[in-house]
């Protein structure tokens, strides 16, 4: 029971925070909602079994994503009411095509219900008596050991590619520092030793 | 009892929230990507739901995957972003028009 009505109050939350996303007026408030569907999303995973990556959610989409966007709109100085100017007009179109889309995806569930599609079956073997993270981590460190490499380099050109793009030359007015001019530098060409007579001062 | 069909209805209809709000903010490209976004959250839905209801855990290692790509997509197109405000002053869409393509 407590199951059924966990799972309705998640998924109606998810439902309209991501409504509330797409159609709310300031962009901050926007991602702020997104948080709300992310954490949402991650009861319903908790709910389906898969804590790991119910978790996963909450450190990588809140943790990460939601504020990289939050930082992307803080910083940026966006007038934001010009660029709701076509809200309405692009209306029509796209509310007709939401609704094509929710038809097809209706007909798909009302043909499993009718029998005519049936469900995969598993090709997995279960490990039982284990938990869900120790059994993703057989699968992730055995099978597909190279998919999870792979990510880890998407992941890494994704981040060379982001700090390449937005990396800026610093132009201070004091001019540049040459840290290999710096290093070479030895203390015989930089000093010299003077021994100048008594009153006689140093010329330089 | 809650079936897998109540997991696919839900995650069917933040897809199409997601499509819709392509459509609806056509100009505000940091709303497009946050559709993206959730429209790939949609999906990580689905196959966790699939995975839990068919006793098989590639469907979550695969959501673990669409993760990583979401990541990824999320930090290039917030950079492309960045430097696209940089030297135009705006981010509407509708007239990137800097390659003539």
């Amino acid at each position: 029971m407590l199951q059924i009505i966990a799972f309705y109050l998640f998924a109606a939350l998810v439902i309209a925070s991501g409504a509330m996303t797409i159609f709310s007026r300031n962009p901050v408030h926007s991602v702020l909602w997104l948080i709300l569907a992310f954490f949402n999303a991650a009861g319903l995973m908790v709910l389906l079994g898969a804590e790991f990556i119910a978790m996963l959610l909450v450190i990588v989409y809140v943790g990460a994503v939601a504020v990289l966007f939050m930082f992307v709109v803080m910083m940026l100085n966006i007038d934001f009411a010009e660029l709701r100017a076509g809200f309405m007009k692009n209306a029509p179109l796209g509310v007709v095509i939401a609704l094509v889309l929710v038809c097809e995806l209706v007909l798909g569930l009302g043909a499993y219900r009718a029998g005519i599609i049936e469900l995969g079956t598993p090709s997995g073997e279960v490990l039982l008596g284990e938990t869900n993270i120790a059994q993703i981590g057989e699968l992730l460190y055995g099978r597909y050991l190279f998919l999870f490499e792979s990510a880890g380099i998407i992941l890494l050109v994704a981040m060379i590619g982001a700090i390449v793009l937005t990396h800026r030359e610093q132009r201070s007015p004091r001019g540049h520092q040459n840290i290999a001019k710096q290093n070479a530098r030895r203390p015989d060409e930089a000093t010299e030793l003077k021994q100048p007579g008594v009153g006689q001062g140093v010329e330089l | 009892m809650i079936g897998i069909e109540h997991y696919i209805v839900v995650s069917s209809i933040l897809f199409v929230l997601g499509v819709l709000g392509i459509f609806l903010n056509r100009k505000n490209i940091i709303v497009i990507l946050m559709a993206i976004e959730l429209i790939l959250l949609s999906v990580n839905i689905n196959l966790v739901a699939f995975s839990a209801f068919l006793g098989d855990l590639t469907g979550q290692i695969f959501a673990m995957f669409v993760l990583t790509v979401a990541a990824g997509e999320a930090a290039i197109g917030l950079a492309i972003l960045v430097i696209y405000f940089r030297s135009r002053g705006t981010i509407a869409v509708d007239d990137v028009n800097r390659m003539k393509g």
